[in-house]
């Protein structure tokens, strides 16, 4: 591994290229881990449900508390009428955090690292936020844009920086996970590089922030994903039930 | 302290960054468009494989699991309501037994009681009137042979004294002579010999 703590971020391609037209769709090591990653979760989901037994074992309790965490978050932040899109944001939040969590595990690639494919999926939530907005309240969703109780003189400017706030949301919402995934594993590779540099005399100090790190870290994959989550189920609250 | 460091480090690598990227290609890994294609295809799929498997197989399967766990427990929680209502309406019954048992027992002894007390107090009287019988019975016959006592002894006394005499005096005595003597002592001395 070369000492540049970027590299990690490298995708390269594994196998042959492999070309549809002008694109390039060849595996790389981002496609592994975005496998990996659904291959476990699906992996110790179907565990979790194959059995039904009264006293849940370790793998099913698992299973049902994650359940059971979502359902909760979505409920509490989109109430009743959000139930159709759970399956939605359970996968969506089970793969942020499977691929956070596996790039906790040193010498892997973390997908969620890469701006594109937070992006994607940032992108993909808007719009279908916004189409189910339309869709529910026809051109009544633009009133979102008008939040109630401001003075008219204050209304243009209100309305420009709702519509900007609404307009950044894909932005804000893929550069958050992105960038602390970033920032994250690239200031554990550079303590890791001054261990090596400092060597055994003067290491031990950035050691110890390194396995403080990998704490933090654990923990901001976790929060991440919770977020991502969470931010995701308020914005299709806006969605549903408009109370501006 | 650790977000200040955080913080920090977060700002000292961005320029540790730069200077290591100086010499090379430059700028990170994630701005280069190469495999954007490729990850969004790859996002996609897997992405789009996961929700259906999950929406589809799983999710349902954990749903009904919780849904019948539930209502198992609930199902249980009743029926051990139910078992404690009959238990306690079993418990009342069976105190109504004992006591209704009881108060029988009493009855049954009472009545019994009476009864022994009865048959006792009834062969009481029989046995009094029997006793009482043989008594006055007893007394009648000491009365008869009280009464009767006097003539014999006379008459024993009169043949006693008649023989004596024709001993005595080797003659005959009329009878009626000596009884008219023992009649006239027995009436005088009666009271000395016989009491009453």
């Amino acid at each position: 591994m070369a000492a540049n703590p970027m590299s990690q971020f490298d995708v390269y391609r594994i196998g042959p290229e492999i070309k549809v037209g002008a694109f390039d769709i060849s595996f790389t090591n981002a496609s592994l881990f975005m496998i990996l990653s659904t291959v476990s979760i699906l992996l110790i989901f179907n565990l979790g449900s194959k059995k039904n037994s009264i006293i849940p074992n370790k793998i099913q309790l698992l299973a049902e508390l994650s359940y059971t965490f979502v359902s909760k978050m979505i409920s509490d932040t989109a109430g009743s009428k959000a139930k159709p899109y759970f399956a939605f944001i359970f996968s969506l939040f089970m793969f942020v955090l499977f691929c956070n969590m596996f790039g906790m595990i040193p010498y892997t690639f973390t997908v969620t690292s890469h701006i594109i494919v937070t992006f994607v999926l940032a992108a993909f939530i808007f719009i279908g936020v916004t189409v189910i907005g339309f869709i529910k309240h026809g051109f009544g969703y633009l009133k979102l844009f008008v939040p109630s109780g401001v003075p008219a003189i204050l209304l243009p400017l209100i309305v420009v920086i709702e519509i900007i706030s609404y307009l950044s949301r894909p932005i804000s919402l893929s550069v958050r996970l992105f960038a602390n995934m970033m920032a994250g594993h690239t200031m554990m590779k550079v303590f890791g590089g001054f261990v090596i540099s400092l060597g055994i005399v003067g290491g031990w100090l950035p050691l110890s922030f390194s396995v403080a790190l990998t704490g933090l870290e654990i923990l901001v994959a976790f929060l991440q994903a919770y977020v991502f989550a969470i931010l995701t189920c308020i914005y299709l609250n806006d969605a549903l039930n408009l109370h501006h | 302290m650790i977000k200040k460091i955080y913080f920090q480090s977060i700002f000292f690598s961005f320029f540790f960054i730069k200077e290591a990227f100086a010499a090379e290609s430059g700028g990170m890994p994630q701005l280069n468009p190469e495999f954007w294609v490729s990850q969004i295809f790859w996002l996609i799929l897997t992405f789009g494989i996961m929700y259906l498997v999950l929406s589809k197989l799983i999710l349902p399967k954990i749903s009904n699991n919780l849904e019948s766990r539930k209502s198992q427990i609930l199902e249980n929680i009743e029926a051990a309501e139910k078992q404690r209502e009959d238990s306690d309406a079993k418990l009342k019954e069976y105190d109504e037994i004992i006591s209704k048992s009881k108060l029988e027992a009493n009855g049954i002894f009472n009545q019994a009681r009476e009864k022994a007390l009865k048959d006792i107090s009834a062969k009481r009287e029989v046995l009094d009137k029997q006793i009482d019988n043989e008594i006055a019975e007893a007394e009648k016959e000491i009365d008869a042979l009280r009464k009767n006592a006097p003539d014999k002894i006379n008459k024993i006394a009169i043949e006693t004294s008649s023989e004596l005499l024709q001993k005595l005096i080797g003659a005959e005595v009329n009878n009626s002579s000596i009884s008219a003597i023992v009649d006239d002592l027995s009436k005088r001395n009666g009271d000395k010999y016989y009491g009453n």
